[in-house]
């Protein structure tokens, strides 16, 4: 049965196969390629949802719920928050290249490692590791059972700590985004004490937003 | 039979290498950013297919993970750059060469 | 009783030790009397050593004391252990009881001095040394002995370290010593490697390991070692400047024991000597020609203390000269006689300084004989006795001597009788200049010194001294005269020396004529000394610059080393150290700073040159894992 369904689905596994490969890829070639980073971050988008196209072919739907609502729905909106805040017609000149030989070395790195990992990829000797060592990844409909189960008893430690993990980058970015009421002599990023501490933050949020359009428009 | 996991290891290394030169190439740091959210998916593709393959639900936990820990480090790198750009109001790496030897 | 001879070493350490501790504390008196007495203690066990070995029958009279095992080390073995035989008992009475009369004397000497107790702490460690070196059974702890009286007497001979003389004068000994040393080393080098042991009676069973070649350099380094300690050609140079430490220490080390150390060493070795004549013939050179060079410079010298100290290079050369003839009891004999009318000498010289408040030169002396009459009639007996006159000991002891060598090596014989000369007539010199004639004292000096005062006769603690060794000088020549007493040294010291001795064998009338002329050249050096300085101080054309300049042998030596030395010095610390050592060692540290600042370039700053190097590591990586997959 299983085999019977198999070979029914090879057609549109192949259509969507290569329709996700297609979005991965030129998305992907959109990121590295437009200059405007606006257009780069809708490419990301892209790929993103090439990626969770190509997850919902290989079963792992939660993973790609997941993938669209936390990469592309979240992950991207924050770097064009960012982008605009810090202004978008800053582009780069992409013909001239500081760092001598990098171009030339980067492609050439670039091709061994992806040739190593295809070589390595392809021997079929990796595809046959140890099967269901945490927990079997049966069919469609008990992907989020088997999931969830592996992630709070397996993984049970990992999940706390990436908890913890997301607290503190919560914080980290609020100290980060502060702006310092003192002004300091050199040039070191980092958490200095504001002069006042008092919680008047929205005023004094929209007066940072003033003061970075401001350096905007300039 | 379904696509062989194979193929997607390929497309995997091949989204990956695209962001690596990506990374070695453009100068804009938000830019750079995004190719490592590229090389990160790849690595996440590669989880899932061997999670397939090898009919194991532990390397979608895995994939799991790394979008959590994906999502931390962007939110902190991307306050770093906000805050680097607050001094030197200026997008471009290159020009943060103060840790030269 | 023979087991007593731990405690003749024990007794100066403890003294030395006591001094050392409290002796600061305790004052001069007391540290004079705890010095004095330690010797004296020695020799009461010395003493008692004696009648030890004297109640054993002849042939079993060596005795091998084990003390403890000092170096144990796979097959190498060194004990601290004593050998009692006729030979160190011999050294071991003459030195304690020589050692015992002078530190009475230095009591009286040193008195008021500055420093006085650090003299008897110095004076007790020299006798425990000199009694170490010869009581020991083994190479390796005659060597502890040997260093220890060099030590002491660079200590000793630089007392008055203020003096830029003195100092250097101390440091001249000692480094004369040293290269002496290297001789004794040598030798010890070369027996160890032949016969594996370093114990006497072991080396002395085995004198057929040795090769020719090996047994002439071992003899040659033990003369090189015994020139360095006895003073003879070529090291003898620092005996003369030692005179610059007090008298009473020229008188125990400088004459009567330290001295003799290089002597005892030959005759203690004298199996080895006994198959290697070659090395004979070169000994006994060595010591005539150190006996006839002394003489010659000895009466061109003004300082009554350098006329001793080179008397003393030219006695030793005697008796060097009776080493290597192979006469070794002859040589022992002379050496004990020596030791008394020497340290009489030295002793009655230091009397004299201390009358004339330290004045040393002969030309302002004159007329003490009777302002210090005692000191007068001990030296006269002393001088008697070194000038060989009939029946005082020199007479027998030199005889003895100059008889063997005039078997063996009548060249020789020859310049020992010219020696003998020449020894009557400057000693004869001394005596004239420094107690008959005008009282040269009361003019001022030839620089412009003032007058001295009028001397005194010494205190009972430098008198008595004087008149114990006076009388022995007379007796002691009793312990070998050929008639009357029948040789008892001889026959006392004759296992030592068994199947090396050389007996002339020469008829008793030879020995008659021999001994009439050794007794002639003495009375007419005498008289021929009276004829020319009678009346005069100084002779110009009788002293000449070539002898009083000790032949100009320190300038020689100067030239040919000491200049070359210290270019070299100068060379190596300006051109070596400064340019190459220190160019080197700065050299590695600017290589270091060249190579990390041209390493510095990586370090560019730029990001993304650093996320190259990063995907190249991971090239790297899979290219290896590829490499081993496939």
């Amino acid at each position: 049965m299983t085999s019977l369904l198999a070979v029914q689905k090879t057609i549109p596994d192949l259509f969507v196969f290569f329709a996700g490969a297609l979005m991965i890829l030129a998305g992907a070639i959109g990121v590295i390629g437009w200059r405007n980073p606006v257009h780069s971050a809708l490419s990301l988008v892209l790929t993103l949802f090439g990626v969770a196209v190509l997850f919902i072919e290989q079963q792992a739907e939660f993973l790609a719920a997941v993938q669209v609502i936390v990469y592309a729905g979240a992950i991207v909106v924050l770097f064009l928050f960012v982008i605009m805040f810090l202004g978008v017609d800053r582009t780069e000149d992409l013909r001239q290249e500081p760092l001598i030989g990098q171009r030339v070395f980067g492609a050439l790195l670039v091709l061994v490692v992806v040739a190593s990992v295809i070589a390595l990829g392809t021997e079929s000797s990796w595809l046959g590791g140890a099967h269901s060592v945490v927990g079997p990844n049966i069919g469609p409909y008990e992907n989020v059972n088997s999931l969830g189960r592996a992630v709070f008893t397996t993984y049970l430690f990992a999940f706390e700590a990436t908890a913890a993990l997301l607290i503190i980058a919560v914080v980290g970015a609020v100290v980060l985004a502060r702006r310092s009421a003192s002004k300091t002599s050199d040039d070191a990023i980092g958490s200095e004490e504001p002069a006042d501490s008092d919680p008047g933050s929205l005023g004094e949020g929209a007066a940072d937003l003033e003061r970075a359009t401001k350096e905007v428009e300039r | 039979m379904s696509i062989p996991g194979s193929w997607y290891l390929i497309l995997a290394a091949i989204l990956f290498g695209i962001g690596a030169f990506g990374l070695l190439v453009r100068r804009n740091v938000l830019i750079m950013f995004m190719c490592i959210e590229l090389m990160l998916n790849a690595a996440n593709l590669t989880f899932v297919t061997f999670s397939r393959t090898l009919d194991d639900i532990g390397g979608q936990a895995d994939v799991f993970f790394v979008l959590v820990v994906a999502a931390a480090e962007v939110v902190v790198g991307l306050g770093i750059v906000v805050a680097i750009f607050r001094r030197r109001s200026t997008a471009v790496v290159d020009d943060l060469s103060s840790m030269k030897g | 009783m023979v087991y007593a001879a731990p405690y003749m070493l024990a007794a100066p350490l403890l003294g030395f030790l006591f001094l050392v501790s409290v002796g600061k504390r305790v004052g001069p008196k007391v540290s004079g009397i705890v010095g004095t007495t330690a010797i004296g203690l020695s020799f009461v066990a010395a003493f008692v050593t004696f009648l030890g070995l004297l109640s054993r029958a002849q042939d079993n009279r060596e005795v091998t004391q084990n003390l403890f095992t000092w170096i144990s080390v796979g097959t190498f073995q060194v004990k601290a252990a004593l050998l009692i035989d006729p030979l160190s008992i011999t050294m071991c009475l003459f030195v304690t009881f020589v050692s015992a009369w002078i530190h009475l004397y230095s009591t009286g000497y040193m008195k008021g001095e500055r420093d006085y107790t650090k003299f008897f702490v110095y004076l007790n460690l020299f006798v425990f040394s000199m009694l170490l070196l010869v009581t020991a059974n083994n190479l390796l702890l005659t060597f502890v002995g040997w260093e220890g009286v060099g030590v002491c007497s660079y200590w000793l001979v630089s007392f008055y370290f203020d003096r830029d003389t003195a100092a250097s004068a101390g440091k001249k000994a000692f480094i004369y010593n040293r290269i002496g040393d290297v001789g004794l080393l040598l030798a010890m080098f070369l027996i160890f490697n032949h016969v594996g042991s370093l114990t006497y009676t072991t080396i002395f069973a085995h004198t057929g390991s040795f090769g020719t070649t090996a047994l002439v350099l071992t003899v040659l380094a033990l003369l090189l070692a015994a020139s360095g300690k006895s003073a003879q050609i070529p090291l003898f140079n620092w005996l003369p400047d030692a005179m610059e430490g007090p008298t009473p220490v020229s008188a125990l080390i400088h004459a009567a024991t330290m001295v003799t150390a290089g002597v005892y060493l030959l005759c203690r070795m004298n199996p080895l000597l006994g198959v290697t004549p070659d090395a004979r013939v070169v000994i006994a050179v060595v010591g005539g020609a150190t006996a006839f060079v002394a003489a010659t410079i000895a009466t061109s010298q003004h300082d009554i203390k350098k006329v001793l100290a080179f008397s003393t290079v030219s006695q030793i050369g005697y008796m060097v000269l009776a080493v290597g003839t192979g006469a070794y009891i002859a040589a022992i004999f002379l050496m004990i006689c020596h030791a008394f009318y020497k340290a009489l000498l030295f002793l009655g010289a230091g009397s004299v300084i201390h009358g004339l408040h330290g004045e040393q030169e002969m030309k302002r002396m004159g007329a003490l004989r009777k302002l210090m009459p005692w000191t007068f009639a001990t030296f006269l007996i002393g001088w008697l006795s070194i000038a060989g006159v009939p029946p005082l000991s020199a007479f027998w002891s030199k005889g003895d001597v100059l008889d063997s060598v005039y078997s063996r090596y009548p060249a020789l014989w020859v310049l020992g009788l010219v020696t003998a000369f020449l020894t009557a007539y400057y000693m004869s010199r001394l005596f004239y200049l420094t107690f008959t004639g005008e009282a040269r004292f009361t003019e001022p000096g030839p620089n412009g010194e003032p007058a001295l005062g009028t001397p005194h006769e010494s205190p009972w603690s430098m008198r008595l001294p004087l008149v114990v060794l006076a009388i022995f000088s007379i007796l002691i020549s009793v312990i070998d005269l050929p008639w009357i007493h029948q040789h008892t040294l001889q026959t006392f010291l004759d296992p030592v020396f068994a199947h090396t001795i050389y007996d002339p064998t020469e008829s008793a009338g030879l020995q008659w004529v021999l001994g009439g002329i050794d007794a002639l050249l003495a009375v007419v050096g005498i008289v021929v000394a009276w004829y020319l300085w009678r009346g005069r101080s100084e002779r110009p054309a009788l002293t000449p610059k070539f002898l009083e300049h000790v032949w100009y042998w320190d300038d020689f030596y100067d030239a040919v080393i000491g200049r070359p030395g210290q270019r070299l010095a100068a060379f190596s610390a300006d051109v070596i150290d400064t340019k190459v050592i220190d160019g080197a060692v700065n050299g590695v540290g600017a290589l270091a700073v060249a190579k990390a600042r041209a390493l510095r370039t990586i370090q560019t700053g730029q990001l993304r040159q650093y996320a190259l190097v990063l995907l190249a590591g991971v090239a790297f990586i899979l290219l290896f894992i590829l490499l081993r997959v496939f």
